[in-house]
């Protein structure tokens, strides 16, 4: 864990090329090598005197799948609303295909279409006019919006409501009008904040097909979720923000195999986890029932060192299994492990 | 945005609001146009002949354009404070703009030249109206016009700077019912200023609502209390100080970053 550590929590503690240099950010590059998105020291601090952001920078590349995690409260909205321009930074860059939000932003925003967390549209409006109005405020003539329009609603499954008023769409409905409302102007970067918030699993993986899609067609794709299972299925590449700050970020893989292999799930052949539990006091043994328990497992030591203990001590173990984490709890114990921070 | 294309968003805007005016005309339309029909009654039918002649005129013809202003004024107003409040606290949906590469200044005219439509299409719809119950004359129809768009674009304009300060529907309510109606029913729309007291004349002199009135009147009745060009000279004033603090609005961002 120590060691890990280092590496993944602590970007402090190195310069920022060495975090990303060690999680593979050269890889990152798409073949242009163009940046979707490039931001630059970026930070918030509300009104309210809250600092949502110390300090971010982030990149994207063309083409590429990017995923930003972290628990409630980390900042992503934040970053993307900075990004939309509906929420004013307070220093930092941010450039979309090189074009800057302040010097250029009628230029930035044509390229990124947005859904957002909370549902904003008027629920009085019929969807297609939330589309078509979408697309006129992009400058897209009437004529044209109403073509594009039923491109984009039929695969999304809402050309058959087009002319009900939002208000008596499902919840899932409601979340994909707002991705067909991205996309009218045709943004070759589409930023999702929490797209498959309440949404349930067959759709969610008809979401994830219809996202799948659109990135292989070139879209440029920027998701928030809490779903591990979401982020590794669609992203390459991933940042996790926590206190408003970057705290891990590489490729999707490199980042969730080391994160969930981390803690490990010992199935005993007989009910004695407590005893387990005692013996393994160095690994920070949570006892799950009574022949069950949690450990976790630094790089160096590996599990067998704690396997052969308990079989020393008559606990055979029956089987070893890698937890598959939530992301909340990688959250949690990424944060934890970082210097105490609550 | 090239020059098309910004005319398509400031047109979408517009068509988007006079769509949603047109079809709720029970709550856009209607109130004006039952409340000028009560007062015609009255003014006009039942009291109209006791009250005889004003200025020369039929009481009732004398009423009529203070009564299309009354419609101008509260629509143009309400209408944009209570787009802006409520797409703003209620949907969050002006986010859909404020994402897009339109600039802040045509947002603002589109949502300003939508309450200007509804000003003017509810005056119009009053004045149809009038025509069945007065014989309206013509008398400067430049005038009228004139007068009848300063005005719209003024409260218009003051509509949009009370939805963006407003914090709650109480805030956009109150305007219309405590400042607005008490400044048009003091300001002459029933009696030229000569039949008040002498104190009373000067404080209405402070009623820019007054001047817009009493120009208004002479567009129709070729009278009025003080000279056609003065109070042309108040309204593009009024518009003048709203403009400006509209501007500053939008290159503040309209208080709708955070
Ligand atoms: N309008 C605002 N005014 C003041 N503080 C805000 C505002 N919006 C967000 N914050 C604060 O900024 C911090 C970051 O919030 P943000 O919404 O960016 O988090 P998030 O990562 O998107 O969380 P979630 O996963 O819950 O959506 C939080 O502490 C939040 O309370
Ligand atoms: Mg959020």
């Amino acid at each position: 864990m120590a060691e890990f550590s280092t590496s993944l929590e602590k970007p402090d503690s190195r310069p920022a090329g060495g975090l990303a240099a060690a999680m593979g950010r050269p890889a990152a590059q798409a073949p242009t090598g163009r940046a979707a998105l490039s931001i630059r020291n970026l930070t918030k601090t509300y009104a309210s005197g809250t600092q949502a952001l110390k300090g971010v920078s982030l990149d994207i590349a063309e083409g590429d799948f990017f995923a930003l995690l972290g628990p409630n409260g980390a900042g992503k909205t934040t970053v993307i609303g900075i990004v939309m321009g509906l929420v004013t930074k307070t220093a930092g860059t941010v450039s979309v295909f090189g074009h800057d939000i302040d010097r250029d932003h009628a230029r930035a925003r044509k390229f990124i279409g947005v859904v957002p967390q909370e549902l904003n549209f008027n629920i009085f409006e019929k969807v297609m006019d939330i589309v078509v109005n979408q697309g006129g405020y992009y400058g897209i003539p009437r004529k044209v919006a109403i073509e594009r329009a039923e491109e984009i609603l039929h695969p999304l499954g809402l050309w058959e409501k087009r002319w009900e008023v939002s208000r008596t769409l499902s919840g899932g409905m409601k979340r994909r009008l707002m991705i067909a409302r991205a996309l009218v102007h045709r943004p070759q970067f589409l930023i999702l904040d929490e797209p498959t918030a309440g949404v349930d699993v067959e759709l969610r993986r008809g979401m994830w097909d219809y996202l799948r899609s659109l990135r292989e067609s070139g879209t440029t794709i920027l998701l928030t979720t809490h779903y591990l299972e979401e982020a590794e299925q669609l992203c390459k590449h991933a940042a996790i923000i926590n206190h408003g700050e970057i705290i891990a970020s590489g490729t999707i893989k490199d980042i969730l195999a080391r994160l969930k292999s981390e803690r490990v799930t010992l199935d005993l052949a007989a009910p004695a986890a407590q005893q387990a539990a005692a013996l393994l006091a160095g690994y920070r043994p949570v006892v799950v029932d009574p022949s069950t328990v949690e450990v976790e497992v630094d790089e160096g030591r590996g599990i067998g060192p704690a396997v052969v203990t308990l079989q020393d001590n008559d606990i055979p173990v029956q089987m070893v299994r890698p937890k598959s984490g939530r992301l909340e709890e990688v959250f949690l114990r990424l944060t934890s492990g970082n210097g105490g921070a609550p | 945005m090239s020059p098309a294309e910004i005319w398509t968003s400031f047109y979408t805007i517009i068509r988007k609001d006079v769509v949603r005016i047109l079809r709720i005309w029970p709550q856009t339309f209607l109130p004006s146009i039952v409340t000028s029909i009560l007062y015609f009654l009255v003014f006009g039918a039942f009291l109209g002949s006791r009250i005889g002649a004003f200025d020369g005129v039929p009481f009732i013809n004398f009423v009529v354009p203070g009564l299309v202003m009354l419609g101008v004024v509260t629509n143009a107003f309400s209408n944009v404070a209570t787009v802006m409040f409520s797409s703003k606290f209620m949907a969050r949906n002006i986010d859909e703009i404020l994402v897009s590469p339109t600039p802040p200044i045509v947002l603002v005219a589109g949502f300003v030249t939508s309450g200007v439509v509804r000003g003017v299409l509810v005056g119009i719809s009053v004045l149809v109206v009038a025509l069945f119950f007065a014989e309206i004359s013509f008398h400067s129809v430049p005038v009228i016009l004139l007068f009848l768009v300063l005005t719209s674009i003024a409260l218009a304009l003051a509509g949009l700077i009370n939805g963006v300060y407003a914090k709650s529907f109480d805030g956009i309510s109150i305007v219309p019912t405590f400042v607005l109606a008490p400044l048009i029913y003091l300001g002459g729309v029933f009696y030229s200023v000569d039949v008040l007291p002498a104190f009373w004349q000067q404080v209405t002199h402070f009623n820019p609502l007054f001047y817009v009135i009493d120009g208004f009147r002479y567009g129709f009745l070729g009278i009025s209390d003080v000279s056609v060009g003065i109070s042309l000279a108040v309204l593009l004033a009024v518009n003048l100080v709203f403009a400006g603090i509209a501007w500053y609005f939008i290159r503040t961002g309209l208080g709708l970053r955070q």
